[in-house]
Order: structure tokens, then C-alpha cells, then sequence
């Protein structure tokens, strides 16, 4: 088995600045900061609008010390495609082109082109950090919103559908390589970023990133809440690749153990206030029935 | 080399000519069998390009505005619905500055489908900062192709070549295919200073405030609205770039010197037909028949209608008893587009000459050398009772 990083191992250069315009307690700071760490300095990146277009600050200032085109909305995936031509074209071998989108831009709007370019096996990495909503424009509900959750388009009685679940149709592509991870698990994240970069051919990688104000929770609980998120078994790290299915790291070492109970995590987060009993005891009912299924 | 071959075939050689080095198309009717075309060069290996068949119109601009970012030559090519679906993208191309050509193949826009020639796409675009070119023949399409490259490289600014779907796009014509050599040595290879490389990080088309704002070492960095200005005055300034450019194909390929309108026998005449692309170029058996017929008449094709070559206009036109626009393309609810440039052109000169406008050939309508000769004949004998709405040429019954 490969080596995993730890704390002590992780490399120490930085290519995002500190004091970035993200919230304070934000997920996505930190899945930025070590997926970006993971890369190196041979990356572009493509950013559609999102939260991560502010984090990176305002003309003529950027937090992000690599070379970075933000694109439109939809569009993230086929201009990282457009990158990757042009590295080919101007024989720049060696450059990873990470397409870094939030669950909005991948899942809603932008699954086309990135349905696209996973169909034509561009050689890209595509990270989606999933907040659950549309930050950006102030907490809306998105398609991979979960049920039940209060947003400002969602209010009172909360989203009523099931969260789409993204990676599931991204991995119908049979692309070489999906994971997902959480910003609670940043060296996980990095070991899966750095694995990606190794192998050709459209990567993809959908990261649980809590977000104190979307989501309702103190910013110094950011960790907290990601870990009860796959210590309950609602949001599992698994990876998928040519050798098949498999849990990984912290959703690892809970197959076969007794889990927290969903309202757990639930109860840390003031966007389920609306949750009605029935509702949870579905969900719950819904991971049990999942996890069985991975033993 | 001379070919004998479609408007389509003759714009994917002037592409393969100029070495493009990303190209990415979603087919559509009447611009598919130029893409066809491309991809059959890169196939065989007489183009050494990039050919990403995207999954739409959206994401065919995508890869061009991410490729030209990253240095390298971008081409793409629609029409019609297509360039619509394009739309924030096209918008997204010119405000980043970006040297993409795209050659539009003219058609009617949908609802109610229609496959057929007119302006209106192209039209409807025209606020979007692109330049744009007409073609009027299959050997300007070709010419203007490569010009295309070196125009827009020359001033960061996209570039559409526009010619009529079908009348040009589908029909075959010979021309003039420039030897490879040559136009390497008109066109350079595509160097820009900035682009995406870990060299030199910077972040592209970042959130831009209202104010100017200072960078990090205290230089003041402009805001939104210096940017969006210079793109206004580097689309001006632009035309005098076209000029210099086609002069110099002129000189090396001997084809050219009329870089904003084509003027056809206008010389001392009282009144002038305005038009662009291949009606122009129709036009012309009108005017020589009218001509012969002691009608004081010329024709002028509108080759560069963005930026608008509005001092063109005002020395071709200043001083003749009327001007007719005959265009295919109108915005709905007022008149044709170039019709009311024209007009706007012409409002500060000392003669100001008559002007009407005409509206023909939408959705592929037949234009009918005859219908063209008798409302060309009216109004040239009774401009001053024409008036400012515009005259549909062609209608046969009111839909209901
Ligand atoms: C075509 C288009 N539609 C809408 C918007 C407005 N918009 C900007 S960011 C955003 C939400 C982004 O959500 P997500 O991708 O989940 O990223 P997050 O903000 O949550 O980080 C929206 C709706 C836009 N910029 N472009
Ligand atoms: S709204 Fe949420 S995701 Fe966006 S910057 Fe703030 S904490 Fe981060
Ligand atoms: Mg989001």
C-alpha cells in the first residue's frame, strides 16, 4: 500500500495566500489551500463563478499564486478541455489543469460540459467542492442540496427532493479515476489529489466542504460538522478506479463499526431546524440500507 | 493553387492555411461541412491542430477562450442558433481580450426553424465586441480568414467572419488557395505576452470593482469601466490596423484594397444601394442593367460592419441624392441595423442625402433579381416619398 501522507510529511509550500477573502471557518479555505499544495507549482487552474472567485480577491490583487482563467458558469469543464488542447498544442507536457468548481457549477449548470469532456476522456482533474447550495449568491438551494435543508429559495419547510448525487453520474462516465473526500480529512484530500495527477485521462473528485454561514453552525465547528458527516454515514470517502470500489481512510475504519446516529450531525447545524422526525428517521433508515450494502 | 470548391471548403483552407491550432465545433446547418472539413485535415495530417468535438455551441467558445488564454491559436465556426447559444461567451471572449476567430455562416434564427439565409444571427451579436467581417465571395472568405488571424492578433479582439449560408457556404465557385510559405511569411505564429503559465502566474478576468484600485506595490490598476473604455477604443482604432492589413495582402497576394466597403460603380452617382455580403455582389447585375438603362445608379457592399466604419460611410455617401439599404436582418419593433447606422453616420454631414430602407430575404426568402430591379428603379425615381419605415420586399400574405 502507497504511504500515506501525515501532518509531519506534508509539504510545506503554500499557493494560496493567507488572508484570502473566504469567510472565516470556511471549508473550502481548507480544501483549496491543501488540494493546491498537492499540485504544485506545474498547474492551471479554471474557475466558473462561486465562492472560490471571491476567496481568490479582487482585480488587480489574487490570493492564488498559479496561473488561474476564471471562465462562465457553465463552462468549466469544456475550458478545461480548451487548456489542455492548448498545453498539447504547444507541447507543454507535464502541466496538470485542474478545473476547481462548487457543486452549483458542476452538478446544475456546468454537468454538460463536464459530461462532455469526461465522454471525450480529456486528461483534466476536476475538483468540485460540494457546500450544498449556491453560496455565492446568498444560499440557495442547489440540486445536490440535501433533503430537508432550509435555504433563502427553500424556505421554512426546507428542500423537499433528494440531494443529486453527482459523483454517481460522473463515475456512469467510467473515467479512470473518482474519489470524494472532505475538507474535515485535508491529508486524505491530499493523497487523492496527488494520485489523480498521476493518471491520464478525466480525473474527478467531489469534496465535502461545510460552510458556517450556509449552513448555520459557529466558524470554529467547520471540522466538527465535516467529520460528523462521514462518522454518521451520510457522506462517505470512498475511490473508484480501474481495481473497483473502495472506502477509504475515515469511512474505512467505520465499515463493520457501529456509526453516530444521523441526528448527530443534524443537530450541529441550524439549516435541519426545519427536519421533521419522519424525514430523519427516513434518511436514517436510507444510510443503513446503504452501509449493509458495503459490507 | 486553384480550387473549384464550396464556401465552406474555401474558409476551412483559409483556416488550415493560417495554422490554427485549437479547434472546437458543435455542427449546425449551414456551417457543418466547414468543421467536417477541419477535422478531415487533422485526420489525415495536413493540418497539425487540436480538434475538440465539443458537446455544444457553450462549451466550442469555452475551449476557444481557454486555449487562446493559453497561447494558442483558436478557431471556431456556427450559425444561426448556434452563435445564439454562444451568446454570454462571445461577450466573455472580447472582454478578455481574446484573438479568437470564428467564421458564421449566415442563417435565419429560430422560431420557427429555419435552416435558410439571412443576417439576423451575426446581426444580433454586434454589441458584443467582436469585430466583424462580411464575405461576399468564396475568394473573400478565404482572404479574410487569414486577415482575420492577423487582425485580431495584432489587437486582442475576436474576430467574426461572416458569409451567407447556403448562397456562399453550399455553392461552388472557383478561387485562388494563397501557397502555404506565403502566408506563413504574412502571418506570424501566435506569440501573446500574457498567458497562462506557472512562470508568471496571474489570474485572468478576476471580480473587477467599480473604482480603480491599487496592486500590491501601489500602481493604480483600472477598473471595470477603463477596461470596457480601452476595448471601445481599441475596436476603433482597430479599423486603421484592418487598413494597414489589407494593404499588405494586397501587396502580397495582389487581392484586397477595400478593407470597409466595396463600392460598385458608384462614382458621380446620384443614389447608391447599400448592402452586405453575397446580395452585394447580386446587386450589381441590377445596377448595370439599371445603368444601361440611364438610372444613376451604384452599388457598395459593406465589408466591416464591426467597428463600424462610420467615416467610410460618410465619404461614400456624403452628397448623393439618396442612399437604399437593402438589408436581411432587422431589429424587431424599429428598423434594419445597418440601416439605422447609416443613418446615424450621415446625421452630422452638410449633404445629407435621402435614405430608405428594405427589408428582404429573411428565412432564406427567394431575392429575385427582378424584385431587386424594380424596387431599386421606384425608389431611385421617387426617393423623397419613401420615408423612414422600413420597405419589405418579397411578402406574399400576412401570417395569421
Ligand atoms: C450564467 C450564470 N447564471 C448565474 C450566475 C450567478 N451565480 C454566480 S455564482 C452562483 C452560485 C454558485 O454556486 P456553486 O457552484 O455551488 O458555488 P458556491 O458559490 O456555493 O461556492 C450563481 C448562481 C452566473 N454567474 N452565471
Ligand atoms: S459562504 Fe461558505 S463556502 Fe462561501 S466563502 Fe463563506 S464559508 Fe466559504
Ligand atoms: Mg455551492
Amino acid at each position: 500500500m502507497e504511504q500515506k501522507t501525515r501532518t509531519l510529511t506534508l509539504t510545506e509550500e503554500e499557493f494560496v495566500y493567507p488572508g484570502n477573502r473566504a469567510c472565516a471557518g470556511c471549508g473550502l479555505g481548507i480544501v483549496y489551500r491543501t488540494a493546491l499544495k498537492a499540485l504544485g507549482k506545474n498547474t492551471i487552474l479554471v474557475v466558473p463563478p462561486s465562492c472560490l472567485t471571491v476567496l481568490q480577491g479582487l482585480y488587480p490583487i489574487a490570493a492564488t499564486k498559479l496561473p488561474c482563467v476564471n471562465v462562465t458558469f457553465a463552462s468549466t469543464g469544456a475550458a478545461a478541455s480548451g487548456v489542455r488542447a492548448a498545453m498539447r498544442a504547444l507541447k507543454k507536457e507535464n502541466m496538470n489543469v485542474v478545473a476547481f468548481a462548487g457543486d452549483g457549477g458542476t452538478g446544475d449548470i456546468g454537468i454538460q460540459a463536464l459530461s462532455g469532456a469526461c465522454e471525450r476522456g480529456e486528461d483534466i482533474l476536476y475538483i468540485c467542492y460540494d457546500n450544498e447550495a449556491y453560496m455565492n449568491t446568498g444560499v440557495q438551494r442547489s440540486g445536490t442540496t440535501p433533503q430537508g435543508v432550509v435555504t433563502t429559495t427553500t424556505p421554512i419547510k426546507g428542500k423537499t427532493q433528494l440531494k443529486k448525487d453527482v459523483p454517481s453520474i460522473v463515475a456512469a462516465h467510467r473515467i479512470p479515476y473518482l474519489a470524494t473526500a472532505s475538507a474535515a480529512y485535508p491529508l486524505d484530500l491530499f493523497d487523492k489529489v496527488k494520485k489523480a495527477i498521476s493518471i491520464k485521462g478525466p480525473k474527478y473528485i467531489h469534496v465535502h466542504t461545510p460552510c458556517p454561514p450556509g449552513w448555520g453552525f459557529d466558524t470554529r465547528y467547520t471540522v466538527k460538522v465535516g467529520k460528523l458527516a462521514v462518522e454518521t454515514g451520510l457522506f462517505d470517502l470512498y475511490e473508484k478506479d480501474a481495481e473497483g470500489f473502495r472506502l477509504t481512510d475515515a469511512s474505512l475504519r467505520l465499515s463493520g463499526k457501529p456509526r453516530k446516529p444521523v441526528t448527530d450531525y443534524f443537530n450541529t447545524q441550524g439549516r435541519f431546524k426545519s427536519l421533521p422526525e419522519t424525514m430523519v428517521a427516513d434518511i436514517q433508515k436510507d444510510v443503513d440500507l446503504k452501509w449493509a450494502g458495503y459490507c | 493553387m486553384h480550387l473549384i470548391e464550396s464556401g465552406n471548403v474555401a474558409a476551412a483552407t483559409g483556416v488550415k492555411l493560417s495554422r490554427a491550432q485549437v479547434i472546437a465545433a458543435y455542427p449546425i446547418t449551414p456551417q457543418t461541412p466547414l468543421t467536417e472539413k477541419l477535422s478531415e485535415f487533422v485526420a489525415e495530417g495536413s493540418l497539425t491542430a487540436e480538434y475538440i468535438p465539443v458537446e455544444s455551441e457553450h462549451s466550442a467558445m469555452a475551449v476557444c477562450i481557454a486555449a487562446s488564454s493559453a497561447g494558442a491559436r483558436a478557431f471556431t465556426a456556427t450559425s444561426a442558433n448556434g452563435l445564439l447559444y454562444m451568446n454570454e461567451q462571445l461577450h466573455w471572449a472580447a472582454g478578455a481580450r481574446l484573438p479568437i476567430v470564428m467564421c458564421v455562416a449566415n442563417r435565419g434564427i429560430g422560431a420557427p426553424w429555419t435552416v435558410w439565409n439571412d443576417h439576423q444571427d451575426s446581426i444580433s451579436q454586434r454589441d458584443g465586441g467582436w469585430i466583424q467581417l462580411y464575405a461576399n465571395d468564396h475568394q473573400q472568405i478565404i482572404d479574410t480568414v487569414i486577415k482575420a488571424f492577423r487582425l485580431s492578433e495584432i489587437v486582442s479582439i475576436p474576430v467574426m467572419v461572416c458569409y451567407d449560408g447556403y448562397l456562399l457556404s453550399h455553392t461552388y465557385m472557383p478561387f485562388e488557395a494563397p501557397d502555404q510559405d506565403r502566408v506563413d511569411a504574412f502571418l506570424p505564429l501566435f506569440s501573446p505576452k500574457n498567458k497562462l503559465d506557472p512562470d508568471q502566474p496571474s489570474n485572468f478576468n478576476t471580480v473587477t470593482l467599480p473604482d480603480v484600485r491599487p496592486d500590491v506595490r501601489g500602481n493604480l490598476a483600472p477598473g471595470y469601466m477603463e477596461i470596457r473604455h480601452t476595448l471601445h477604443q481599441d475596436m476603433r482604432n482597430s479599423m486603421e490596423v484592418l487598413k494597414d492589413i489589407d494593404q499588405a495582402f494586397l501587396d502580397a497576394f495582389g487581392r484586397g484594397g477595400t478593407p470597409f466597403v466595396e463600392p460598385y460603380r458608384c462614382d458621380d452617382v446620384e443614389h447608391v444601394v447599400v448592402c452586405m455580403g453575397s446580395l452585394s455582389y447580386h446587386m450589381r447585375d441590377v445596377i448595370d442593367q439599371l445603368r444601361s438603362e440611364g438610372v444613376n445608379v451604384g452599388v457598395m457592399g459593406v465589408q466591416l460592419y464591426r467597428p463600424f466604419p462610420d467615416q467610410a460611410m460618410v465619404s461614400a455617401l456624403s452628397g448623393k441624392r439618396s442612399v437604399m439599404v437593402f438589408e436581411k436582418a432587422l431589429s424587431y419593433g424599429n428598423q434594419g441595423a445597418l440601416y439605422a447606422d447609416i443613418k446615424s453616420a450621415l446625421y452630422n454631414v452638410d449633404r445629407r442625402p435621402l435614405i430608405s430602407n428594405h427589408i428582404l430575404g429573411l428565412g432564406g426568402r427567394e431575392i429575385k433579381t427582378q424584385h431587386l430591379y424594380d424596387a431599386v428603379k421606384q425608389a431611385c425615381g421617387n426617393p423623397e416619398t419613401l420615408g423612414d419605415t422600413p420597405h419589405w420586399i418579397g411578402l406574399k400574405c400576412q401570417a395569421s
